[in-house]
């Protein structure tokens, strides 16, 4: 009966291929559109990671309840101990301690009278250790624009755009004016051996880094940190293991009452992303249960459509002997496997297309010049398991409840009437 | 009721509703067919022969009286033991053919078997045999758009007659027929009635139809005015 079925599929093309291009269309772009948000909340994790806190970041308690005035002051100390203790009991990371800082950058001319100066934000980690993964996490070389990476102490880089602005390159001498861990104000001029572009606007607007080495010394940090981050070495944000890391963590100091005790927070927690990725899963739901409808009221109609044409080859089925529950399952039937087909296909198309956009992103850089958050400006689908069976959830449910609801005037005929409908 | 017979009813009544009151399709019919018959329902429109031809069908039950059909007793029939006893008893055949017109002739014919999950092998067997009942075993590759009206009454005969039922109804069979196509379907229908005992019965009022009845019962607003009986049938060539 299955060959049946599928002959009459085959060849009536208003059975099976309308159904089918509206399947394959609405799998399709499921996938697509899910990858493209997995991609977005992925590049958005990934990023605020690798340029802000890290996968899990460490910091003093006090510092984390003002962490976005970037309070030096209350940095965490003991810093080599609490990394030696870090890289032993949590080794799925790779720690590193980081510290954020700002001031106003100089540019003296050969007088030493200021050129030109604008407010600098910094980021100082560990530049020259060769045990040091920021390197690689930050994808340095890629980032570099002009000059070469800094090779000594007193080196630094700078945002190509901010260099730009202020009208300086790799070779220049630059002033930085700050404030120490204790309030003193601290300058130092620094020699910028080059500019990078992370694709960030946050980052590329007015940026600066250097080795921790020369800012701790610069701003009376000896042994202390802003934070310690932690990435995993995995590579990708796990959150139900970065949930569990922290509260293990959070748990040693969970008797202590010093304002000063490190305290362990996700990348979640940290600048209410959480609010932000919930939002995504949100969207992720909406975005199944639109399709989910859409394509149901498509099919449904369809179904409809198809019960009139069908109506004299139904009505003979039921003459011959056919019980009214055979010819709506086998109508189910049909929907089943074209909902089947059409999800093989739309999700293979939609896989194809989205490896292909995980492959090469989109650059909206255009778009995000004054963006102030920590994005990235090209932006990679990202193709997780979920995306090789989503689509079959739109794709042969809607098909098949789509067929079942049209399907149901089958049980309204009057076989007393066949006969005459049938001469008709 | 019992005995030896294929068909029997006994003060059948059918009424509908129309409005506030009710048609009588059908008034205290009463009637015994034997197996291997040849007859037919005639009469003008209205006059309830397509009704009793639904009764006997198993496709309507009667509002009151009895109608036994085959052993099974129609007013008692779930919907789903009348399609069973249309599967695999009663055969039939429509006025437009009703052919299933994303099939070929052949699949058209061998549908009633997988309704009755007849084995592939005996299936083709069947659909062969069925084909060349009625002289058209090569054009079972045919879609119904291919088949001109004669050809298409009899693969819908091959069809009704394929799991060889001991009943096979007939509506109006040659209403969109011409004069030839018309005898040689009906002579095709009365060869299968010689050969395989197959018992038809006819709703009719066309006259080249009942020229080959050999028993003809004549309805008038739902009741039985005549039953005529024919040693051979009653005018052939009409």
């Amino acid at each position: 009966m299955i060959r049946f079925l599928s002959l009459g599929l085959w060849r009536d093309r208003s059975r099976s291929l309308f159904p089918l291009l509206t399947v394959i269309f609405g799998v399709m772009l499921t996938v697509v559109l899910f990858s493209w948000i997995k991609g977005f909340e992925d590049n958005f994790l990934q990023t605020n990671a690798r340029l802000g806190s890290g996968h899990v970041a460490i910091m003093s308690r006090a510092y984390a309840a003002e962490a976005d005035q970037l309070p030096n002051d209350l940095a965490l100390t003991g810093v080599g101990g609490i990394l030696e203790r870090l890289r032993r009991d949590f080794p799925a990371f790779a720690w590193t301690p980081r510290i954020h800082f700002a001031g106003l950058l100089d540019v003296p001319d050969k007088k030493g009278e200021t050129r030109a100066q604008g407010p600098v934000g910094g980021l100082a980690f560990d530049l020259f250790s060769t045990a040091s993964p920021e390197k690689s996490i930050l994808n340095l070389e890629l980032a570099l624009v002009r000059g070469v990476l800094p090779q000594k102490k007193g080196e630094v880089l700078l945002a190509d755009e901010f260099a730009a602005n202020l009208g300086i390159g790799p070779g220049a001498t630059v002033t930085l004016i700050a404030s120490t861990m204790y309030g003193g104000m601290a300058t130092a001029n620094f020699t910028v051996a080059g500019t990078f572009r992370f694709g960030a606007p946050a980052m590329d607007r007015s940026m600066m880094i250097a080795d921790i080495s020369t800012i701790r010394a610069l701003l009376d940090m000896d042994d202390a940190a802003g934070e310690i981050v932690g990435f995993f070495r995995a590579g990708f944000y796990d959150r139900e293991k970065a949930e569990r890391e922290s509260e293990r963590f959070n748990n040693l100091y969970h008797a202590s009452t010093d304002p000063f005790a490190p305290q362990m927070a996700t990348l979640l927690h940290l600048s209410g992303m959480s609010q932000l990725l919930g939002w995504m899963d949100a969207m992720l739901g909406a975005i199944v249960a639109i399709f989910l409808t859409a394509m149901f009221i498509v099919l449904w109609n369809t179904g409809l459509m198809g019960n009139i044409r069908r109506y004299g080859e139904t009505g003979v089925r039921l003459a011959l002997g056919e019980t009214k529950g055979h010819v709506y399952r086998s109508m189910i039937s049909e929907a089943a496997i074209v909902g089947l087909i059409g999800s093989i296909i739309g999700t293979t198309l939609g896989l194809a297309l989205a490896f292909y956009v995980q492959k090469h992103g989109f650059d909206f850089s255009g778009m995000m010049r004054n963006a102030s958050m920590l994005m990235t400006t090209r932006f990679h689908a990202r193709v997780t398991g979920t995306a090789f069976y989503i689509g079959f959830i739109p794709g042969v449910a809607a098909t098949v409840l789509g067929a079942a609801t049209a399907g149901r005037a089958i049980y309204k005929r009057q076989t007393s009437r066949l006969l005459k409908e049938l001469e008709a | 009721m019992t005995g030896n017979h294929l068909i029997r009813t006994e003060n059948l009544v059918k009424t509908y509703p129309m409005g506030l009151s009710q048609i009588t399709a059908l008034n205290n019919v009463s009637l015994v067919f034997g197996a291997g018959e040849f007859s037919g329902l005639v009469g003008p429109s209205g006059s309830g022969k397509t009704t009793l031809l639904n009764i006997i069908g198993s496709l309507d039950s009667p509002t009151s009286g009895g109608a036994e059909v085959l052993g099974r007793r129609i007013e008692k029939l779930s919907h789903r033991e009348a399609a069973e006893l249309r599967n695999h008893s009663i055969g039939f055949i429509f006025q437009t053919f009703n052919l299933l017109p994303v099939y070929t002739a052949y699949e058209n014919v061998e549908f009633p078997l997988l309704l009755l999950k007849t084995p592939a092998g005996q299936r083709k067997k069947m659909v062969m045999e069925a084909l060349e009942w009625v002289g058209l075993a090569d054009r079972g590759r045919s879609r119904p758009s291919q088949l001109s009206g004669g050809e298409s009454q009899r693969i819908a005969i091959a069809r009704a007659m394929v799991k060889r039922p001991p009943l096979l109804l007939a509506d109006e069979p040659t209403a969109n027929l011409d004069a030839e196509n018309s005898h040689h379907i009906l002579q095709t229908m009365e060869k299968l009635n010689r050969e395989l005992g197959t018992s038809f019965l006819f709703a009719t009022h066309d006259e080249k139809v009942i020229g080959y009845l050999r028993r003809k019962i004549t309805l008038v607003d739902g009741r039985v005015a005549k039953d005529e009986t024919f040693p051979s049938p009653a005018g052939k060539g009409v």
